[in-house]
């Protein structure tokens, strides 16, 4: 399944923090690529939905929906925001 | 719930057909969807590789060395945690036991990595006995990449994020310790039959 | 107006289809009645939510078609082997509910205060936010000069067909067809590649904003191929379908 970008979580993420991310800067954490979170490479065909960093593959960000919760993973990111 | 949407339906075969072979909260479908966290991986054979092992005690074996090995057909069906199921699913590859028995090494547990980074751990008790495989074919032709060819782990029994596709090695461990997708909330075993999807199910 | 639609919360609500519109053989509109819509932005989209008897719930998002001021709208490609788009397309009718949440987005945005030259690159139904932009662009007067550059398979796949051939004063459309054209055809007949994006995008110089919207394949090479030749990247915009749209 061909990934998408970070447009394609924008519900998503304006869900988990009560804003529109899409235009949030980021840095990962490996590599210090910066880009704003539209620009991110997502997965969202998966167990859960994978953003990874588009200079190094890295996983940045983590959604698992568990049971009628969300769970998040940002520990990937240096910046968010 | 929210309110339902009229006359729409997920695909589906019909439930008379598969009585009794659908864990709880599955679905049956004819396709075989792919489902992946990261980029497809394109490993060449001549640089492909798989081990058994632990440490610095790896057992390795070439693509030809591996394709050398005694292989299985087997027809299973296969349950993914979301949601859908697929029934009589034909593969060809090595049984566990067979590497495991060459490579000379024992549990209790094992952690499969894969070409990618993805990994995932599995009692070496439910890799035995006949219920995985090193998969390198499907229904009767190699296993293409975006379904983790060039092999894959096949282990039915348990959620299908186990079978872990691309996987280059078993290391074997003392500690269960958690994959990719157990890091993320998902239980550590994942007996279909048990609903075990989420940490703590 | 802005700020407070960036602040508020997105709920999932209920909306009527008020219209259902044929745009090609596989793709339709839907103009839809939403209760609580706060207004949009050009560019934004929707998400959309499909709940089926047994509880199984299916969430794919869809970029507004509809300018600001206008009434919402969703072009709708239907994939072949899709789970989604069958049923919007072809079993959903006007007077059905629909439920979804939006607007969303703030990075795939244009307001005419951005002002331009703006280079617009559409890969399939890629189209529908940039039509969204034009359709703004037109509805407030602003004179900023477009290049429209849109792909498609064959000239019966062009979405807005009829639009697109009647374009505002300032605005340029140019089409490339990838798999079929009609007898007689002069215009491009290929993937769009570095070369085609030469001819037909401003240059760097004129600090142009682009907009690439479309299958990941397209955006990254219409993206990679501005910034090679100058843009700064904070000037191209990006949106990726996947391989197959929205599905």
């Amino acid at each position: 399944m061909e990934a998408v970008d970070g447009n394609a979580i924008g519900g998503l993420l304006h869900e988990v923090f009560s804003a529109e991310m899409t235009s949030a800067a980021t840095v990962c954490g490996n590599c210090g690529d910066a880009r704003p979170v539209a620009e991110l490479v997502v997965y969202l065909r998966a167990p859960g939905t994978v953003v990874r960093c588009r200079t190094c593959d890295s996983v940045l960000m983590v959604f698992v929906t568990v049971h009628d919760r969300m769970c998040v993973d940002l520990q990937g990111l240096a910046v968010l925001g | 719930m929210s309110p339902v949407s009229r006359g729409f339906h997920r695909r589906r075969q019909d439930p008379a057909q598969t009585a009794g072979r659908v864990p709880p909260g599955q679905y049956v479908t004819k396709d075989f969807p792919v489902l992946s966290a990261g980029p497809t991986p394109h490993t060449a054979l001549d640089r492909w590789s798989f081990s058994v092992g632990r440490g610095g005690q790896q057992k390795t074996w070439s693509w030809a060395e591996f394709r050398a090995l005694p292989s299985e057909d087997v027809t299973v069906d296969i349950h993914c945690v979301t949601k859908w199921s697929k029934l009589d699913t034909v593969w060809q590859g090595v049984s566990v036991d067979t590497l495991l028995d060459l490579a000379g090494h024992d549990g209790p547990f094992a952690m499969a990595h894969c070409d990618g980074g993805y990994t995932t751990n599995v009692p070496v008790a439910d890799l035995t006995g006949g219920k995985a495989w090193v998969a390198y074919a499907y229904d009767g032709q190699p296993l293409e990449p975006e379904h983790g060819g060039p092999a894959r782990l096949l282990v039915p029994h348990l959620y299908f994020w186990k079978s872990a596709k691309w996987v280059r090695s078993l290391e074997l461990r003392d500690t269960n310790d958690p994959g990719f997708w157990e890091n993320y909330g998902y239980h550590i075993y994942g007996d279909p039959w048990r609903e075990q999807r989420y940490a703590g199910d | 107006m802005a700020g407070t639609a960036l602040r508020r919360r997105l709920t999932w609500q209920v909306a009527k289809v008020s219209a259902v519109t044929t745009e090609t053989a596989s793709v339709r509109t839907l103009t839809l009645d939403v209760p609580d819509w706060p207004g949009h932005q050009a560019g934004q989209h929707l998400d959309i939510r499909l709940t089926d008897e047994d509880g199984y719930v299916a969430e794919r998002s869809y970029s507004i078609a509809s300018a600001p001021g206008e009434p919402v709208a969703i072009t709708v490609e239907r994939l072949e082997d899709g789970e989604v788009s069958p049923y919007l397309t072809d079993e959903l009718r006007t007077g059905d509910d629909l439920e979804l949440r939006g607007p969303i987005g703030g990075y795939f945005i244009w307001e005419p205060e951005d002002g331009g030259p703006l280079l617009l690159l559409a890969g399939g139904s890629g189209v529908v936010p940039l039509r969204s932009i034009l359709r703004l662009r037109e509805r407030t007067g602003s004179t900023v000069p477009v290049r429209l550059l849109y792909s498609s398979r064959t000239l019966d796949d062009v979405i807005y067909r009829a639009e697109l051939d009647q374009p505002a004063r300032g605005v340029e459309v140019i089409h490339t067809l990838t798999r079929h054209q009609p007898p007689g055809w002069a215009g491009y007949a290929r993937r769009a590649d570095g070369v085609l994006l030469a001819e037909v995008a401003w240059p760097a110089s004129e600090m142009p904003l682009a907009y690439a919207c479309g299958p990941t394949s397209f955006v990254e090479t219409v993206s990679q191929a501005l910034v090679q030749s100058g843009y700064p990247p904070e000037r191209v915009k990006t949106e990726r379908f996947g391989a197959t749209g929205g599905t």
